[in-house]
């Protein structure tokens, strides 16, 4: 009876244990959630895909990496933090915008800035020689010099 | 009868330099620049044999840094490795055997960087090999990119001076091949 009243005792202390460290530890990161933060890196082996879609072992490291980070309770910025401070910039999907990167942000605005002030220029340009037309005097109050020297070098052949 | 005035069209004078337009060329001119810079950088290829190797710093796995300007006077043989790499697996025993026969020595220094890989299976690769010289992560990918490494395993061996005498793109297939590299420069 004695013995049975023990085990009974550390079976319940067991469960309890149990019960304890299921409430400690946090639910692992869905896919779903990991593949969230790896759609926005890149990694340098495999160039031009995704993380969230490579499927080399060194991208399959680095989404378990990311679920350990998420697991132990990182930000989504903290986790890019880290990828970049290990493998550099040019994991990051959208590159941060300093130094020469600046350019990817700044060259395709003023581009098009560009296009619209030739347009306009190209625009003005081509009425301009319109509307003098328009205004010029009818060519018959004026004879023309030339047209004069064409005709009668016409009428000599 | 009176004729009418000659019709004069007033041209328009160009004295006044274009900005806008110089500005734009300019603009232009510079951002070509850049761009040729970038190809000619992702066209290059590995460093070459012969070419002085620029100091880097290897912060190792222990958190140990080591400059290769303080190794100067000794032959450094750095290969570039990865966990997730097959290929560096078959060189991995023949390095470390290397690095023993020439350790005692004291005039070759061997150094692991370990190329866009995660710690955990960067640690259990080193122990499972039992490799012991230094070995620490390519941080910022920035050692790899000066040696502008095509992939993994590469090794690159330099000289007392700093001057690149081997390069071997893929593993080593023995440590006697890794010996044939090294001996030249101790001589």
């Amino acid at each position: 009876m004695k013995r049975l009243a023990t085990l009974l005792t550390m079976l319940l202390a067991l469960l309890l244990a149990g019960a304890a460290f299921a409430q400690d530890s946090p639910p692992s990161p869905s896919d779903d959630q990991v593949n969230a933060i790896a759609k926005q890196l890149y990694c340098p082996v495999c160039e031009n895909i995704p993380l969230d879609v490579c499927g080399t072992q060194a991208c399959a490291q680095w989404r378990e990496l990311i679920r350990q980070k998420l697991s132990q309770g990182w930000s989504e910025a903290q986790i890019k933090q880290y990828f970049v401070d290990q493998y550099g910039d040019r994991v990051l999907a959208t590159p941060p915008a300093h130094g020469l990167n600046w350019l990817v942000y700044l060259v395709p605005p003023v581009a098009i800035l560009a296009g619209f002030f030739i347009l306009y220029r190209a625009l003005k340009a081509w009425k301009q020689p319109a509307s003098q037309a328009i205004s010029e005097p009818p060519a018959s109050s004026q004879p023309d010099e030339y047209m004069l020297r064409l005709e009668e070098e016409l009428k000599k052949r | 009868m009176e004729q009418s005035e000659p019709i004069t069209t007033q041209v328009p004078e160009h004295s006044r330099p274009h900005w806008g337009r110089m500005l734009v060329w300019t603009g232009l001119l510079v951002l070509l620049a850049i761009l040729a810079l970038g190809l000619r950088r992702t066209q290059q290829g590995p460093v070459a044999v012969g070419d002085r190797v620029h100091s880097f710093t290897l912060t190792t796995f222990e958190g140990e840094q080591i400059h290769l300007k303080d190794l100067q006077g000794k032959v450094v043989v750095v290969n570039f490795w990865a966990s997730w790499c097959k290929p560096c697996e078959q060189e991995a025993a023949d390095l470390e055997a290397a690095w023993r026969f020439y350790q005692p020595g004291g005039d070759v220094v061997f150094l692991g960087v370990d190329y866009v890989d995660t710690e955990p299976e960067a640690r259990a690769y080193l122990e499972r090999f039992g490799i012991t010289y230094s070995n620490g992560p390519d941080l910022g990918t920035r050692i790899s990119q000066a040696f502008r490494i095509q992939g993994v395993p590469e090794t690159y061996i330099i000289d007392q001076d700093n001057v690149l005498r081997f390069v071997k793109i893929g593993p080593f297939t023995s440590q006697e091949q890794i010996k044939a590299a090294i001996d030249p420069m101790l001589k």
